[in-house]
């Protein structure tokens, strides 16, 4: 490629590009893709830095700091002791993921989070309960059946749904939809786990919609025409045909739904709460994940302190969770597109 | 065989269910099963097609859900804040007490936070320009088919999927402690920055491959260099899907809430982030900042009752603004999607 540019470049030879420019340009643009990737790994190091000083007493870099000024002084022992004192143990990975009582400001401080997860897990299932089954039919109606003008229409007009800001879904939750819960189960609190799943499911049928509307759209014609051939009816075609043969793509729409459903942040604090709690019924109030880290952004509290630290404890094992789901979503609908190549 | 005259027979239960004034012609069929296998195909469509009835019906209904919650949504909060999107509430800063609110009161609103929404964009906006148009440029002009870009490739997709709160721990840790910016204008929009970065590097990366390759060889043709190929050829007709593109991105980052918490963007901030340098007005790059979901969010957990039509306010006029950019990347796309 090169070879052939200059072997043709008679004609620059007295032109006033400098020949380092184009390589300059290059490092530039380069730099900008890079920055991606440094996305990437800082918050990788952010999250693991931050959560080693919840579980330890310093965090990754204090350690460092800590170590490295053991070893300049040139007195192993006292690097090793930073080390000892550094890795000391605060909360133990165990008392996290198993432990079943969140309170990390207020004592008795106890730091399992189990509460968490199961607020984040209790708006998950709910919203998937609308959500999946809401935009898998809406999917299989825009693509089997709607006219191409109407799909015109309305698949944006769904799309503004996921478009609009969570902390207006949020105001939705507390102005409407828990004043309609009220109505029929009059002991409902302000805050409550159904309004936040509701809102949340709301939110997430347009990325089930529309991506499953793709996968169901990528279906070849031929596979139709041959079970209409057979005999088999529209409905016969779009649930025996069509959604078996896009499975891959809508399940993997619903694993990305459910992965922002995880990540979901304002509309579920303001309208489940500020209260961990381990519950099956709907109607109380419970706190998700991102809805603590929200509760501790908008406190006081002191930087390097437990309950700031475990800010990053929490959004760590968040990001574990979601980075999860896109991957294996990925994966999903990688091996659906080798299917129709 | 066996497997669908089974599912005939549970047909034949269900159709009757479903139609008994019918029954005698069931009966019928019934007798006949055994001796012709073709005698309930007939039966069957009807059923099928009642089925199939149905199941547009419910497809139809779920379709309708969606575009119902988006009604019930808007009006409900056009409702709330029928009334109380004033002149005052666009040109005061926000108070605790409800009666400033009121018409005729001393007058309360939005403007530190609108003012704020608006200068993070625009700050927003110049860096995801140049980060994310830059990051398109070298994946579809300069980066070969390699692992390398691959790996940025897949893990700008894998960005895409990260909860927006997480960007808020970064900014957080690297730009508001690490670098020391503090809780300011700066650190916010930075961050706002790396949050829809993969979004505007995809949308930028779609508008750059649009351009046809006939177009860069001409340029090529008469002695262009890559990056005068680039920056005269692709570039120019790239930027109208490169400026849809952002905008929209944009409209999402001016609704994101969550990372500013984590920013510690301030929730009741009484003035503009403007400084005035000699008579100028100039953003405030380092001082503390209100934005306009943060104030809606404010609102909204206040329990006196009236503040809910205050949040519905604000929310108005949020919603606004998204409105506004969302129609100039619609009238760019349209005005320049003739090819």
């Amino acid at each position: 490629m090169s070879d052939a540019t200059e072997g043709a470049d008679l004609s620059r030879a007295g032109s006033d590009i400098p020949a380092g420019k184009n390589l300059a340009v290059r490092g530039v643009f380069f730099a900008c893709a890079l920055v991606t990737v440094l996305t990437t790994f800082g918050i990788v190091v952010v999250l693991v830095d931050g959560a080693l000083g919840f579980f330890r007493e310093e965090t990754l870099f204090e350690l460092l700091a800590s170590v490295g000024a053991g070893i300049l002084a040139g007195s192993p022992t006292e690097a090793l002791e930073a080390l000892r004192s550094g890795l000391a143990a605060r909360v133990t990975v165990t008392e996290f993921l198993f432990g079943t009582e969140w309170s990390p400001i207020i004592r008795p401080r106890s730091y399992g989070i189990l509460p968490l997860v199961w607020g984040t897990m209790i708006i998950v299932v709910g919203s998937a309960l609308i959500a999946l089954p809401v935009g898998t039919a809406t999917a299989i109606y825009l693509s089997e059946y709607a006219d191409r003008r109407v799909r015109k229409v309305i698949k944006p007009t769904l799309e503004i749904l996921a478009g609009i800001p969570t902390i207006v879904y949020g105001f939705f939750a507390l102005s409407f939809i828990t004043p309609l819960i009220q109505r029929f189960f009059p002991e409902t609190g302000t805050f409550n786990a159904a309004a936040g799943a509701i809102v949340v499911g709301i939110m997430i049928i347009p990325m089930v919609s529309s991506l499953s509307e793709d996968a169901m759209s990528a279906v070849p014609d031929d596979l139709r025409n041959a079970a209409y051939g057979l005999g088999a009816t529209k409905f016969e075609v779009s649930t025996d045909v069509v959604f078996p043969a896009s499975l891959s793509g809508v399940i993997a729409s619903y694993i990305l739904a459910i992965s922002r459903a995880i990540g979901e942040t304002m509309a579920v604090t303001l309208a489940v709460g500020m209260q961990p709690n381990v519950t099956l019924n709907p109607l109380e109030p419970a706190q998700t994940m991102t809805a603590y880290m929200v509760q501790i952004g908008i406190s006081d509290v002191s930087v390097g302190s437990i309950g700031y630290q475990s800010l990053f404890a929490v959004g760590l094992l968040l990001f574990a969770m979601t980075l999860a789901m896109n991957l294996l979503s990925l994966q999903i609908k990688g091996r659906y597109q080798e299917e129709y190549q | 065989m066996t497997g669908s005259s089974s599912s005939s027979d549970d047909a034949r239960t269900d159709g009757d269910e479903l139609a008994r004034p019918e029954g005698g012609d069931h009966v019928r069929t019934d007798g006949g099963e055994h001796a012709n296998p073709f005698a309930t195909v007939g039966d069957d469509i009807e059923r099928k097609q009642r089925i199939g009835r149905v199941f547009v019906a419910v497809c139809a209904a779920s379709t309708l859900v969606g575009i119902v919650a988006l009604v019930v949504l808007l009006a409900d909060v056009l409702l709330e804040a029928w009334g109380w999107v004033t002149l005052e509430f666009l040109t005061y800063p926000p108070s605790r007490f409800i009666e400033n609110y009121y018409p005729g009161g001393r007058g309360a609103g939005i403007f530190p936070a609108l003012v704020g929404s608006i200068l993070l964009i625009a700050l927003t906006a110049v860096f995801t320009m140049v980060l994310g148009v830059g990051a398109a440029i070298y994946l579809e002009e300069y980066a070969a088919e390699s692992r390398l870009k691959g790996f940025i490739e897949a893990n700008i997709s894998n960005l895409a999927g990260v909860p927006s709160i997480v960007y808020g721990l970064l900014g957080l840790a690297v730009f508001v402690r690490f670098a020391g910016f503090g809780e300011s204008l700066l650190a916010g929009a930075l961050t706002l920055t790396l949050l829809i970065l993969p979004i505007v590097i995809v949308s930028s990366q779609e508008a750059l491959r649009a351009v046809p390759d006939s177009q860069r060889h001409a340029a090529y043709g008469v002695g262009a260099t890559d990056w005068e190929v680039v920056r005269d050829v692709v570039l120019p007709s790239a930027l109208p899907g490169i400026m849809t593109g952002t905008i929209l991105s944009l409209s999402r980052a001016i609704g994101e809430t969550a990372p500013l918490i984590m920013v510690g963007a301030a929730t009741s901030m009484f003035r503009a982030p403007i400084e005035d340098v000699s008579g100028i007005p100039v953003p405030d790059l380092f001082g503390p900042f209100a934005a306009m979901p943060m104030q809606i969010f404010d609102w909204a957990r206040l329990p006196e009752g009236d503040f809910q039509h205050v949040a519905a306010a604000g929310i108005v006029v949020l919603l606004s603004i998204l409105l506004l950019m969302n129609a100039t990347a619609i009238l760019i796309r349209n005005k320049y999607e003739t090819r």
